[in-house]
């Protein structure tokens, strides 16, 4: 009898497991693996990936399939890939989106239909304030934060007044003023570039001239880049400190800008430096599966897995009930490694945020190291406007 | 430009097959479950429409456009402004509201981007050649970057519809519904143009991109016929631009691209210029390679590039070329 | 004054830096006939290899030459491969062939070298600033670009006006038929010129690593710019390359300096910000439209 009882509950077991394994919960990334922002999504996709590596093809001991498609940052071509994630392969759960742009063409339209998008990198304000949906979750940031952080900095140091630049399209203008939000002395001039302009000689020339006591700058990727390398071949990197989000001074792009962006402070949410177990162990085994250290798309991307990890780990595996994924998502009970991580009301994180300098390292390259939590339990501006 | 009686048989039997393929794909995609070949397809058809009227320009009027994706952007703005409009209650300019009926829309759509290329063409058109592919860009980029800094309409962020446009007696939102209204408008457009490449208008176009002097000495004002064709070509473009805002529910500055303009150029090459139902099968191949290779590998554009050089080596007429064996 | 003077400066230096680029595409369009949209992708090659050998070896001028030689080369191979066929085609078909060798060189440099931007900076002897009049303090770097630019184009001059391949070159783009009835090897000259077009790619590319970022699809931005400027000057005409080259670099330079003061006059601050920004970024296409609209050939139409 106890035998038979035994071999009832092996099958029963075995039934269970194989029910679990037999149909993989599938992610589809939406995300940019090529034109020049193509290394954001490969560091997004390979923090992901290794928090599904690191538990043998799993999230919180369910079996995933993670569905990978380049967007070429194109709004469009994102809808179609979510389409078919959608309608031929029951899609579920998304994420992986690198520009707010793609995000605000794709989210709205696939989270009404149902899908749970995990956002690994955009944040924008429109997704975060009246557009906020409960489908929805940042596990990044909301865009502005990374600016009001240095906002604040800039604000309690000694500078009087701030010369600011940024591209001209909605994101140059919610970033400035993500920063003037906590910035509240002088603004001496605020300057619209072209979107993709590579020359900055005639803007370094007028910072030259305005004299400001500081200058903070939004200018992702390579126009970054260019704006680095030439403010400091003009001399004034020595003359006129400057400031920017984090989106500049990433490890990958500052092996490309190197010496130049030394000293430069900016703000983050997230530094490899941070002393938590999750991310000294997440540092460490990135390190050593990719040979580079992780910028933090990738740590976004990482904690996006352990989230879902975590939610797939309460339901079982089982996404049929929606709303008790949902709510196991709401509750962030993931070590993440942030350290303080919890979802506001709009689903937008609640986190501390850093200012960070660029060092030297003694083998030569350059990191950045933090220097000052700026805030603690952080909360974006747009929370209020979520009616959700 | 002849053709043979057996390449005209051949193209006849392409261009059927062609039509009742597309006809009939909805039906076989819901029957096997392949639902999302619906969306797939209707962005194909979209795009074909667009590359049929830059095949208008290019290959009967000679007119090298490569900013063609502007009157696309047109047509995609119109419908995206009017819908926020009607969507938020508020005028247009203080005068009359927004709508998101079709049968307002789209017309306005059309009207705006030819009225677009009424004046980008009565300039343009005092170039040719080289000059005229590139002044055709500068104007693009000009209403690119003018996008890009609309900040009441989203700029470089692009401007999220909620749903479709309304047709009366038809739900848009519905896939099916609206791959039929998309494949109705390209086979209506096609057939406009096959009439009109082969009236006396067409014949015209054709001189005057042959020899512009001789139908000049004829007493033919070629230039105006070439404005109209221009027109009408945008006129194509801004209903592409119209239903493609409709089909993602969302209109960028990324539609104006010059890069956009390139690749319906690609489209209207690999196809076959020219031949008005080519650039149908360049699109559809175009799109398809790319979603099919980036399926395969993230560096899906180290396989694209070469194909398309394979095509412009070894298939001088484009595909449509090779498969009705046209000759010269 | 300084300040107009410095952006003055600033206008002309990315006018040179546009020459660079442009002087290879109108002689290839000039002398072959041969619409090259891959044009950009050699000035990448040329940023790529140049930073590649600069950080290998130590050596910037090292970087210079491996530059030029990656990009004069896999120039030629693209000529004797690809283009060589088209001659005879439409420029469609040069159209449709470039735009794939753009996707196949974009890709092909991730692979290569990976997604991210690519380290290379200024190297220590051209270092820091040097004061040219008084409160005017100019990049030495940049100083050495416009120096390297004008070196060009008198090299340039030289070999069309007083060499005997300048000569050939010249007649073959008149009368390729006679040319080679006189029994000059016209296929190897479409060649060498193809590859000098691509090598002087290279050298803007090499030239602009240290300034610009230097990412895959880094050509595409600049190769707007340099159709824009061989459109203005008349395509195929040196001269006309240098003065658009130096049309576009002011006017962008100064549309982006003085336009948004310019509407602060009589427009509220933020709202002369965002016209003046969006209006400076189409300033030089209006230029070209302008140009156009006035004088459809270009300002130096070549003889056709």
């Amino acid at each position: 009898m106890k035998r038979l009882m035994m071999l009832v509950l092996a099958t029963a077991i075995l039934g269970l497991a194989l029910g679990a394994s037999a149909e993989p919960v599938k992610i589809g990334m939406i995300t940019t693996l090529s034109t020049t922002a193509a290394y954001l999504g490969e560091d997004i996709r390979d923090g992901f990936q290794l928090a599904v590596d690191q538990e043998g093809g799993r999230l919180g001991g369910v079996d995933v399939e993670l569905l990978v498609e380049d967007d070429g940052a194109k709004p469009e071509k994102a809808n179609q890939i979510a389409e078919r994630y959608m309608k031929k392969d029951g899609v579920k759960i998304m994420t992986g989106i690198v520009f707010s742009n793609v995000a605000i063409a794709v989210v709205p339209k696939v989270v009404r239909d149902g899908v749970v998008y995990l956002s690994a990198n955009a944040g924008p304000s429109q997704l975060a304030g009246k557009g906020c949906n409960e489908n929805y979750f940042s596990v990044s940031y909301q865009n502005d934060n990374i600016d009001e952080v240095v906002g604040q900095y800039v604000n309690d140091s000694a500078h009087q007044n701030v010369y600011l630049i940024a591209p001209n399209y909605p994101a140059g203008k919610d970033h400035l003023a993500g920063f003037k939000r906590y910035f509240k002395k002088e603004i001496k001039a605020e300057v619209y570039t072209k979107l993709g302009q590579s020359d900055y000689a005639a803007e370094i020339a007028a910072i030259r001239a305005a004299k400001p006591d500081a200058v903070f700058f939004f200018l992702p990727g390579g126009m970054g880049v260019s704006f680095i390398k030439q403010y400091a071949q003009a001399g004034l990197n020595e003359e006129i400190p400057l400031y920017g989000p984090a989106f500049s001074f990433d490890e990958r792009l500052l092996a490309a800008v190197g010496p130049v962006a030394l000293g430069v402070k900016n703000g983050s949410q997230w530094s490899h430096d941070l002393d938590n177990p999750a991310n000294r162990q997440f540092v460490a085994a990135y390190r050593e599966k990719y040979g580079r250290t992780p910028t933090l798309y990738a740590s976004q991307g990482y904690d996006t897995a352990r989230l879902i990890g975590s939610a797939l780990k309460v339901v079982n595996g089982n996404l049929e009930d929606l709303a008790a994924f949902k709510a196991a998502l709401r509750k962030a009970d993931f070590e993440s490694v942030r350290g303080n991580f919890s979802f506001g009301s709009n689903q937008h994180p609640v986190q501390d945020l850093y200012i960070r300098e660029v060092v030297k390292t003694d083998d030569g390259n350059y990191t950045n190291k933090t220097i000052q939590k700026v805030f603690t339990n952080h909360v974006d501006a747009y929370a209020a406007e979520c009616k959700m | 430009m002849i053709e043979s009686p057996s390449s005209s048989k051949k193209k006849l039997i392409l261009v059927t097959a062609g039509a009742l393929f597309l006809a009939a794909l909805p039906v076989a995609a819901t029957w096997s479950g392949d639902v999302y070949l619906i969306s797939l397809f209707t962005r194909v058809i979209i795009y074909a429409l667009a590359a049929v009227s830059l095949d208008l320009l290019i290959g009967y009027g000679g007119l090298i456009s490569l900013g063609h994706a502007a009157f696309v952007g047109i047509g995609g703005y119109v419908t995206g402004i009017l819908y926020v409009h009607g969507f938020e209650g508020e005028p247009l300019l203080g005068l009359f509201g927004g709508t998101d009926n079709a049968l307002v829309v789209w017309p306005l759509a059309v009207l705006v981007a030819a009225g677009f290329a009424l004046v980008i063409g009565s300039l343009s058109l005092r170039t040719s050649g080289m000059h005229f592919i590139m002044i055709t860009l500068a104007f693009a980029q000009m209403l690119y970057y003018f996008a890009v800094g609309l900040e009441k309409y989203g700029g470089d962020d692009g401007l999220p519809l909620y749903s479709r446009n309304s047709l009366p007696g038809l739900d848009l939102g519905d896939d099916l519904q609206f791959y039929y209204v998309c494949l109705f408008c390209l086979a209506l457009f096609l057939i406009l143009t096959s009439r009109l490449v082969s009236s006396r208008f067409g014949l015209v176009l054709r001189g005057a991109a042959g020899n512009m002097r001789r139908i000049l000495t004829l007493g033919i004002p070629g230039r105006r016929y070439q404005l109209v064709c221009f027109m009408i070509g945008g006129a194509g473009a801004g209903l592409a631009g119209a239903l493609l805002a409709n089909q993602t529910e969302y209109v960028s500055p990324t539609l104006l691209h010059w890069t956009v303009s390139g690749e319906l150029m690609v489209m209207v090459l690999l196809g076959g210029l020219g031949s008005l139902f080519g650039p149908v099968l360049g699109a559809a191949v175009y799109l398809l390679l790319e979603e099919i290779l980036a399926m395969y590998t993230e560096h899906w554009m180290a396989y694209l590039g070469p194909i398309l050089i394979l095509v412009v080596l070894f298939a001088k007429h484009g595909l449509f070329g090779v498969l009705t064996g046209r000759e010269d | 004054m300084i300040l107009f003077a410095e952006q003055i400066l600033n206008g002309l230096q990315l006018g040179i830096t546009l020459f660079l680029m442009s002087a290879g595409l109108t002689l290839v369009f000039g002398i072959m006939k041969v619409i090259n949209l891959a044009h950009g992708s050699f000035y990448m090659i040329g940023a790529y290899v140049g930073a590649t050998v600069t950080a290998a070896s130590g050596s910037f001028l090292a970087g210079i030459l491996a530059a030029l030689g990656a990009a004069g080369i896999s120039g030629m191979v693209v000529e004797l491969i690809v283009l060589r066929e088209l001659y005879q085609r439409d420029h469609l078909d040069q159209v449709l062939a470039t735009f794939g060798l753009i996707f196949f060189f974009n890709e092909l440099t991730r692979i290569i070298w990976g997604k991210q931007p690519l380290f290379m900076d200024v190297p220590t002897w051209l270092q820091g600033n040097i004061e040219i009049m008084a409160g005017l303090v100019y990049p030495v770097y940049r100083l050495f670009v416009i120096g390297v630019g004008c070196l060009t184009a008198l090299l340039l001059w030289f070999l069309f006006s007083r060499t005997r391949l300048g000569m050939q070159i010249r007649a073959g783009a008149s009368n390729r038929r006679m040319v080679s009835a006189l029994g000059v090897n016209i296929k190897l000259l479409y060649t060498l010129v193809f590859g000098l077009g691509t090598l002087l790619a290279g050298l803007a590319g090499v030239m602009a690593g240290p300034i610009f970022a230097v990412e895959s699809g880094m050509g595409e931005s600049i190769l707007i710019l340099t159709f824009v400027v061989i459109v203005i000057g008349g395509i195929g005409s040196v001269k006309g390359a240098v003065i658009g080259a130096l049309l576009v670099g002011l006017v962008d330079t100064l549309g982006r300096a003085f336009l948004p003061q310019l509407f602060r006059l009589f427009l509220s601050s933020s709202v002369a910000d965002g016209v003046g920004a969006s209006l400076a970024s189409m300033s030089i296409y209006i230029l070209m439209a302008a140009v156009l609209i006035l004088r459809p050939k270009g300002l130096f139409p070549s003889h056709d």
